[in-house]
């Protein structure tokens, strides 16, 4: 019994784990998190996951996209090597407007696809991590850390009572793909 | 997803201060108009003015069914709830045309306004006057042709927001599915015709203003202006009802689409406006540049600012998320973005009516002025014939629960 990590509620319905849910809140236990194959509405307030910083992590990429442009444009076409096109001036900010509109988006989504990487420890060459299987395929689990929270029958009665059609004392954290 | 208490049968009032409001506005314009015509060196800069405020009322009207459409076709769930308001102004449609018409009618006869391929001699290769450009366009730009076009477009679109408009009703009084698959057929017709013939009205309202000079990019840069300016004057109208105490239903999720809305049209709006600049700045060619020479000689102050309300204010305003949900801020954003493309439309006429003699005095803020009150009036009097809520349409539940 000591060695268990986690306990795991795994249900087959999305409606029976957010009711699985409020029980465990009513009972003050701790959830670790939630692990469910499809987006469900409403489920962050309920878990009272923070907001996403990703917004402005994308805005702050975006804006160094549109300097680097900006200062290599101007470094390339008026300080190092002016020519003269048009009669324009060598800076002519107009003409140099879409391509740092498109280094402004290609850093972000460069920048935000390694955010994304870096939040979800999840890169090329890494195993991704789970902590149960089917939650990427039919189940709905509900993780609930087993050392903060001792009283594990209560914990299970609780998530059977909800609906849970499984419960899981796993000694270790995730289980790897390997 | 919770159960609901609201009024289904909850009518807008017209009375009191907005009415009272928008008829003291609806006077300022006429003494504005009445200003105008007092002087005769006064005439072109009047019309010009008409012609503007005429157009931007028009735009905004047949936007507002256009937005209609739009939901139809996308089978849209979450604007069920507010799609009285856009109804409202689709049927003011028709009096909006009236009044462009009767602008641009009287502007030909009396020489004020499209001068430029409407006078004496200028198809006339043995006159003074003779205008090879002109004479060239002369199969597409007479008056004949010009008005029927006009007629027969905008009689076109009043006759699908007229129609869009009593599908709703007899949704409200027969339930069922009828009229909700009619109004989709109706506007994926709509749509279509709205599609290929903006431009062209664009073509022929504003830009034949400058009958020597041509962009193509001019109906899409037109058509973006009027769609955002209609979604800005729906989120006003909203938000105002809401804080007069209807429309409980309007929760910040809807604002939030509809600040989504204001805030991509603007960058489509400044994408488009930009393409047209940018081509005509690179080609550098003097039949094109001479548009932007114009604005750039006796403009430059109105050029800058438009791209400051149109482009600037929207975007850093409506970046956040929490923004766009906030009521005021979202009410401030839309305000400004009216005013800017009262902006855009008045640098798009001024230059091609009275040139370098524009100003902006009693005649431009009054019959402004008067064109609010006027729209707010025909609005909210429409607003008021029905309940504020299509109590049968298929996806009011959906657009109850909008949660974003």
């Amino acid at each position: 019994m000591n060695n268990i990590k986690y306990i795991l509620g795994s249900f087959g319905d999305p409606d029976e784990m957010m009711h699985g849910i409020d029980k465990l809140q009513e009972n003050n236990i701790k959830i670790h998190d939630v692990y469910t194959p499809m987006p469900i509405h409403g489920i962050e307030a309920k878990l009272g996951v923070k907001r996403s910083r990703l917004d402005i992590a994308a805005f702050f990429f975006g804006i160094t996209g549109t300097c680097t442009m900006l200062t290599f444009v101007y470094f390339a076409a008026a300080y190092d090597w002016p020519i003269n096109i048009g009669g324009k001036p060598h800076f002519a900010l107009p003409d140099f407007i879409p391509i740092t509109f498109e280094l402004t988006i290609l850093f972000c989504a460069f920048g935000l696809v390694g955010s994304y990487y870096a939040s979800s420890h999840l890169f090329p060459g890494r195993a991704p991590r789970v902590m149960d299987l089917r939650a990427t395929d039919d189940r709905f689990i509900i993780a609930i850390d087993a050392k903060e929270n001792t009283d594990h029958s209560k914990i299970d009665d609780l998530l059977k009572e909800a609906g849970a059609l499984e419960v899981k004392h796993n000694e270790r954290k995730y289980i790897s793909y390997e | 997803m919770g159960t609901h208490n609201y009024n289904f049968t909850e009518q807008f009032e017209f009375t009191g201060k907005a009415k009272t409001l928008s008829i003291i506005a609806i006077v300022i314009g006429i003494a504005a108009i009445g200003y105008g015509f007092s002087a005769e060196a006064l005439h072109e800069r009047t019309f010009a003015n008409l012609l503007l405020m005429a157009y931007y009322f028009a735009c905004v009207c047949m936007s507002g069914a256009f937005f209609l459409a739009v939901q139809f076709v996308a089978q849209a769930g979450w604007s069920a709830s507010i799609l009285r308001v856009p109804e409202a102004m689709a049927k003011v449609l028709p009096i909006a045309v009236i009044i462009l018409l009767i602008v641009m009618g009287a502007g030909l006869y009396t020489h004020n306004l499209y001068h430029h391929w409407h006078a004496d001699g200028l198809t006339d290769p043995s006159s003074a006057n003779y205008d090879k450009l002109i004479d060239g366009k002369s199969a597409f730009l007479n008056v004949p042709f010009f008005m029927g076009r006009q007629v027969v477009f905008l009689a076109i679109y009043s006759f699908f927001a007229m129609y869009l408009a009593k599908l709703s009703n007899n949704e409200d009084l027969e339930g069922g599915l009828n009229s909700y698959r009619k109004s989709f057929k109706y506007s994926c017709i709509f749509l279509v015709i709205y599609g290929f013939t903006t431009p062209i009205f664009a073509f022929d309202t504003v830009m034949s203003l400058e009958a020597h000079w041509f962009s193509t990019m001019f109906g899409w840069y037109n058509f973006a202006a009027m769609w955002v300016s209609s979604l800005a004057t729906i989120a006003i109208i909203l938000i105002l009802l809401r804080k007069a105490g209807y429309m409980s239903w309007v929760n910040n999720s809807h604002l939030h689409n509809l600040g989504q809305f204001i805030f991509g049209f603007s960058i489509f709006w400044t994408y488009v406006w930009f393409c047209q600049f940018l081509l005509i700045y690179y080609a550098n060619m003097p039949e094109e540049t001479v548009y932007f020479y114009k604005r750039f000689e006796h403009y430059e102050f109105w050029f800058y600012l438009n791209l400051v309300l149109n482009f600037l204010a929207p975007v850093l305003l409506l970046m956040d998320r929490d923004n766009k949900r906030h009521e005021n801020i979202l009410l401030a954003v839309s305000i400004v973005v009216l005013c800017g493309h009262w902006v855009d439309y008045y640098q798009m006429i001024m230059p091609g009516t009275v040139e370098e003699h524009h100003a902006f005095g009693f005649i431009e803020i009054g019959i402004a002025v008067g064109f609010v009150g006027l729209f707010t009036f025909t609005v909210l009097n429409t607003l008021s014939k029905k309940p504020l809520i299509p109590k049968n349409h298929p996806f009011l539940q959906e657009s109850l629960n909008h949660h974003l």
